[in-house]
């Protein structure tokens, strides 16, 4: 598979889960993958070669340092895709400051920084992809979760404002929005929510994070070049009912 | 592209433009194509099998569904990409050209999904997707029918994809934006340049584009999407 052959791509969040999914299925279709995180990824576990560069992204000058290294490494940057986020199951009364602040910083700024350290090399190219994580919790209401759901639905935002932007510069941004797949963030939730988010899924169950990789996969192509603003829902049903 | 290699797949509307280009992609991507249309379709490769068929008839739905579960035993994917334009804005609209647009645009979707469903509930599988526009989510001046049956697209894409999840059939909709075929070539330079002005990354997509839409959704790389709607429109529905 060579889907992304000549492409050079940034995976946030790359350690695990659906980041650690999304860079190897792109190293296998071609593409020059560099994995960003906090910490570093089984790198060994993949059949084909991932870069690690240790990255916060709410760090404007780590994103700056990672973008400039990967430019002169590889002198380009193709996608982006900006999947790093923590949670916190909150209320709005009950979500402390220091709480807010720190989701609110990786899952809504850290896109921010990212789509902002991005854009430079992308618009003078005249050619990127830009994919921005969300969430169905970015969608619909769930009780808790507050910081979580106001980020999430900031990043959709923020999509349709960089895809609209940028468009007549070859930019596009475009949304992923998860439903309900099995990954260390699920795992760590209090099993009644996952038992409740799967059984309101209509297809029954929940995916793996290879499900989101593959639709990271298609709007990082060029098969998807005339898609931008757009959201891309994998989500087994949940939000159509 | 995804690979399609084994499935069998019905599309309509394929003697031109949006059609062809998804028969194409998905024969190129190893699916085992079955393309009708009301038009001649002389133009598509041998390896792609064509029949006549008219979308608005629902006996004429069951034959080709029918043939199909008798020559290759399955039916692994509906496309439904029949469909007309008409531009008459509500006050000028006469009933018999409401009706067509409604039976051809809309009717034909629900009369497509009622005969693939046969085979598809039978197997536990299968992967339905109805083509819609911009104007299935947009508000656009006039079009009236057109706007309208567009739209029913998507709650009865949507309506599908709750209704038979449990038994493993998929449904989900593409809403291209301003794609350069026979049809919207046909149209004003008036009504183009409105739709091109209006989308944001300047200028129109290809039939392919709505292919590879197409294709991905209809692959076992979407299993877990259903019921969604995915715009391919240069960025149209965003502002």
């Amino acid at each position: 598979m060579t889907r992304l052959t000549d492409k050079v791509a940034i995976v946030t969040g790359a350690a695990m889960g659906i980041g650690w999914a999304t860079a190897q299925l792109f190293a296998e279709n071609g593409a020059t993958v560099i994995a960003a995180d906090v910490v570093k990824p089984p790198l060994s576990e993949s059949d084909h070669p991932i870069d690690y560069r240790e990255l916060d992204v709410t760090d404007q000058h780590a994103w700056k340092a990672v973008v400039d290294g990967v430019l002169n490494e590889h002198g380009r940057l193709d996608v982006l895709v900006n999947n790093a986020g923590v949670i916190d199951y909150a209320d709005i009364t009950t979500v402390t400051p220091e709480d807010w602040s720190r989701v609110v910083g990786v899952d809504q700024t850290g896109v921010f920084l990212g789509m902002r350290t991005a854009l430079a090399p992308m618009r003078a190219q005249h050619a990127g992809s830009i994919i921005n994580l969300s969430s169905a919790w970015g969608v619909v209401g769930s009780e808790g979760v507050a910081a979580y759901q106001a980020s999430k639905g900031a990043v959709r935002g923020l999509t349709r404002n960089g895809a609209i932007t940028y468009a007549a510069d070859g930019v596009r941004v475009n949304t992923v929005v998860p439903g309900w797949i099995a990954t260390p963030l699920t795992e760590r939730q209090p099993a009644d929510k996952n038992a409740e988010v799967i059984g309101l899924t209509p297809l029954g169950f929940g995916a793996d994070p290879r499900d989101i990789a593959f639709g990271c996969l298609y709007l990082a192509s060029d098969e998807a070049r005339y898609v931008t603003g757009s959201e891309l829902v994998i989500d087994g049903g949940l939000l159509a009912q | 592209m995804p690979d399609l290699t084994g499935s069998v797949a019905l599309v309509t509307g394929a003697a031109q433009g949006i059609g062809h280009g998804i028969a194409c992609a998905l024969a190129d991507a190893g699916a085992v194509v079955i393309a009708t249309d009301i038009r001649d379709q002389s133009d598509l490769s041998d390896s792609i099998v064509t029949r006549s068929h008219d979308v608005t008839d629902g006996e004429r739905w069951r034959e080709v569904v029918s043939e199909i579960e008798s020559q290759h035993g399955r039916l692994d994917i509906l496309v439904n990409n029949a469909g007309v334009s008409g531009y008459d804005s509500l006050h000028e609209l006469e009933l018999a050209e409401w009706q067509r647009i409604i039976d051809i645009n809309q009717t034909g979707v629900l009369l497509g999904m009622q005969a693939a469903l046969r085979p598809m509930l039978r197997q536990g599988s299968g992967s339905i997707v109805n083509i819609s526009s911009i104007c299935g989510a947009a508000s656009v001046s006039g079009v009236a029918a057109y706007h309208a049956s567009k739209h029913a697209v998507l709650t009865m894409t949507k309506n599908a994809a709750v209704s038979y999840a449990r038994q493993g059939i998929r449904a989900n909709a593409v809403l291209p934006g301003w794609i350069r075929t026979p049809l919207t070539l046909g149209q004003t330079d008036d009504l183009n340049e409105a739709f091109l002005g209006a989308t944001p990354m300047g200028h129109g997509g290809e039939p392919a584009d709505i292919a590879a839409a197409v294709c991905f959704l209809a692959s076992s790389e979407a299993r877990f999407i259903t019921g969604v709607d995915l715009p391919v429109d240069g960025g149209y529905l965003a502002r």
